[in-house]
């Protein structure tokens, strides 16, 4: 189950209503083995694309450092999907590499209403969990 | 003096959960080839018949080794190389 603050689920969604049709994609850092999302970093999608994204690798290292020096983990690694279902595609799968993160997909293709899941991504399987959204300092 | 390479967790089961292994070489190639002396399977994590794998990252000295030599980029005694897991997808 994912657990995460409105706050930080409204700031993914602006992410991506700004960046549709493009995919949008970025990170919740959070206390390593904390399993709670904390620190919210939005990504250049180096693809600029509606169909793909990739992380600027350049930008990924400054993060990832950032996480290492504040003993951080990725916990929500997320990007958006712009028509199709907030379900992680094939090429999601292939490359998803953190088996400690949840991983959200946000879908924008209905304009009034922004599908919201979560799921775990381990040696190729997916499985969806619940998300449960708290109101900040719950 | 040596070369160190870091580590991203979804490899550290290949070298006994260390977070930074070293090794040595004139080029990537080479060095990919002493740690997998080592560190069985590792090399085949990285790199495939076409070259680096594209779910890879490699920095050396924070530079992306995309836009250095790729395999054949130089390294040398004192470099430090980062391995990353890309974050990518649909």
């Amino acid at each position: 189950m994912l657990t995460i603050e409105r706050a930080l689920v409204d700031q993914i969604i602006a992410h991506a209503r700004a960046d549709h049709p493009d995919e949008a994609c970025g990170v919740i850092a959070g206390p390593i083995g904390s399993d709670r999302p904390v620190r919210f970093i939005a990504m250049v999608n180096a693809e600029r694309s509606p169909t793909f994204y990739r992380f600027d690798s350049q930008e990924q290292l400054k993060v990832w450092r950032e996480m290492d020096d504040r003993d951080e983990e990725p916990v929500v690694i997320y990007h958006s999907h712009t028509a199709t279902e907030a379900y992680p595609s094939r090429t999601d799968v292939s490359y998803a590499a953190e088996p400690n993160a949840h991983y959200v997909l946000v879908s924008t293709r209905a304009e009034d209403e922004t599908e919201f899941r979560s799921y775990r991504i381990v040696d190729g399987e997916v499985t969806e969990e619940e998300v449960t959204v708290v109101e900040a300092g719950a | 003096m040596a070369i160190e390479v870091r580590i991203p967790t979804i490899l550290r089961n290949l070298t006994g959960g260390d977070k930074a292994v070293e090794g040595k070489g004139g080029t990537l190639a080479e060095l990919f080839t002493d740690l997998d002396a080592r560190h069985p399977g590792l090399r085949a994590r990285l790199v495939d018949d076409k070259g680096l794998r594209k779910f890879v990252n490699v920095y050396l000295n924070d530079e992306d080794v995309r836009f250095l030599g790729g395999l054949d980029t130089p390294v040398a005694d004192g470099d430090n190389v980062t391995i990353l897991p890309a974050v990518a997808g649909g």
